[in-house]
């Protein structure tokens, strides 16, 4: 659906996207990931036909965004950062101008504005005046706004800032409505959202993709350590013996806790699971065991790790 | 065609769903009301001479209104849209910069001439008051209004320019003024500057537009007033369309 290839955006003095390249398939929901000013919106400018690339090419549904602009734009629905829509004008009214605009035919379009309605959940409010909805609303208008074409692909630009948490969720579960009849690229900055809702993730720093992947491999490539931790009840120097030269253990660290409680923390050599190890060791001793964990990294984890060396550089 | 009349229609929406549409409507009608009295009130002095139907055209009042209004009309158009972020969403459809362009032109061209039907009814009123047929006479009617659409139509293409240019509707509006002011200003020119040469006397008056209008409202259907009206709306709205253009150039 999309095809990338060394895409390059340079703004006087500035470079925000630098020989980016990536595909996305028919039907991936694809989280474009990245702290502020990585490039995120620059991309979606351009993969939006809004303006175009210093150099590169990047083609939606085989089509040249530069050189076959309309017929690129016919098939996104974009909904650009901050959501602007035009507050003076009613729910239905405005999603039927835009309609029209993307080309859809009177009776077509009357249609189309009803069935997203109902999908984003705003016929309660057709004939309110946008600018007196809420934040959660005016959100839901702006993705009926993008799926009124029916597009192949939807692109949505940081489609959750400054909603609150129950909005959020609304906002969240419907694209995840969405992308199950549509291939959706969506930017963010907030990491639990890709978590939730995207299928792949691009990270993105300084405008070049630092890691591209499914959140489960990232998390399982790029899990730092995978350290264990066990809570266990034994006089120290036995536990101390207990675990020395475990096999495929590089490190043991020992701390007291309340009571006679031992934290013991081990990290593994090479990614490997130490919990099934740990738990024979227990077992073989009689040990009384009240936690066992193995410290799984979040998707902020990895992220606050590939980008660390270079924000520490910005810093 | 039917986008390019969505697009009309959202422009006019713009300027009657809320205030500012009606704030205009309401001081071009004050304007014309003040012109009303001060027109019947020369006449009972009875110190005018020359053709009355002129009187309205040469008054400050008409100017008051023409030279303001088309940047008034004509700030939000781009500005509005580029500030709100709605620019980004309305380029990313599959329309083109021409058709928008031309779309908020005409949008803007609409509203102007509502907004000058109030004067109808001043010149109706006048002919009650003085019995004068030659108030509200059909051809000189259509002539006054033809030059006030012309001169109208390049200020307003000169405010779509302006608003292309910028964010900021203040802006817009008051460097939209100003195009409009300096045409006007060198139309002064050949009665401020009688000594000047007569090349330049003769382009002076070639776009006074003061001249255009004194012509247009004697009856006057000049072909080179016309054309310069024009060529001139031509060329800005040509600018205009450059300047949305430019963003793929950057």
């Amino acid at each position: 659906m999309i095809e990338v290839r060394d895409l390059t955006k340079r703004y006087p003095g500035r470079t925000a996207v630098n020989g980016l390249t990536f595909s996305v398939g028919r039907g991936e929901v694809v989280g474009f990931l990245g702290p502020n000013g990585a490039g995120k919106s620059t991309t979606m400018r351009i993969l939006s036909s809004f303006m175009p690339a210093t150099s590169g090419t990047a083609r939606v549904a085989g089509f040249d965004v530069f050189h076959q602009a309309d017929e690129v734009r016919r098939r996104i629905g974009y909904m650009p950062e901050n959501n602007p829509l035009h507050l003076d004008m009613r729910v239905r009214e405005y999603l039927k101008f835009r309609a029209r605009l993307k080309g859809l035919g009177w009776r077509r379009s009357r249609e189309r504005v009803d069935t997203v309605l109902r999908q984003c959940g705003l016929v309660d409010v057709e004939r309110r005046i946008i600018g007196q909805l809420s934040k959660g609303y005016r959100q839901r208008v702006g993705l009926a706004d993008a799926l009124v074409h029916e597009p192949d692909l939807v692109i949505l630009d940081e489609p959750t800032i400054g909603l609150d948490p129950n909005q959020i969720r609304s906002v969240r579960a419907l694209i995840k409505e969405v992308g199950r009849s549509h291939t959706v690229l969506l930017s963010t900055h907030i990491l639990s959202e890709v978590e939730m809702t995207c299928s792949r993730v691009l990270i993105l720093n300084r405008g070049t993709i630092i890691a591209a992947d499914t959140t489960e491999n990232l998390q399982r490539h790029l899990s730092l350590d995978g350290q264990v931790v066990a809570e266990i009840e034994a006089p120290m120097n036995i536990l101390r013996e207990g675990f020395r030269d475990l096999p495929g253990v590089a490190r043991v660290d020992f701390s007291e806790m309340d009571g006679d409680f031992i934290r013991v923390a081990l990290t593994p050599k090479d990614g490997e699971d130490l919990r099934p190890i740990v738990f024979e060791q227990v077992r073989q001793h009689g040990w009384k065991l009240r936690e066992l964990t193995r410290s799984r990294h979040s998707l902020e984890d990895i992220f606050v790790h590939l980008t660390k060396g270079r924000k520490e550089e910005l810093l | 065609m039917a986008v390019f009349l969505a697009l009309v229609r959202r422009e006019l929406g713009v300027a009657f769903n809320s205030l500012t549409g009606y704030v205009v409507v309401s001081v071009v009608l004050l304007l014309c009301g003040f012109s009303l009295v001060d027109i019947v009130t020369k006449l009972n002095g009875g110190r005018e001479a020359g053709p009355v139907v002129g009187l309205f055209y040469r008054s400050a009042y008409f100017w008051l209104i023409l030279l303001p209004l088309p940047s008034v009309i004509t700030m939000r158009s781009f500005a509005a849209e580029r500030s709100s972020g709605t620019y980004e969403s309305l380029m990313t459809t599959p329309v083109g910069d021409w058709q928008v362009v031309l779309a908020k032109y005409a949008g803007a061209m609409v509203f102007y001439a509502l907004t000058w039907l109030p004067l109808l009814a001043v010149l109706a009123a006048l002919r009650q008051i003085t019995h004068e047929e030659a108030f509200l006479e059909v051809r000189a009617t259509c002539c006054a209004f033809l030059g006030i659409g012309l001169i109208g139509s390049l200020f307003i293409s000169m405010g779509c320019f302006a608003s292309a240019l910028t964010r900021s509707q203040m802006v817009a509006s008051m460097l939209a003024f100003l195009f409009t002011m300096g045409l006007w200003l060198v139309g002064l020119g050949p009665a401020l500057a009688d000594n000047a040469d007569a090349g330049t006397g003769r382009f002076l008056s070639h776009v006074s537009v003061l001249r255009h209008m004194d012509d247009f409202a004697a009856g006057i259907i000049d072909s080179r007033h016309v054309v310069f009206h024009l060529t001139g709306t031509l060329l800005f709205l040509f600018l205009t369309a450059r300047v949305v253009e430019s963003r793929k150039w950057k």
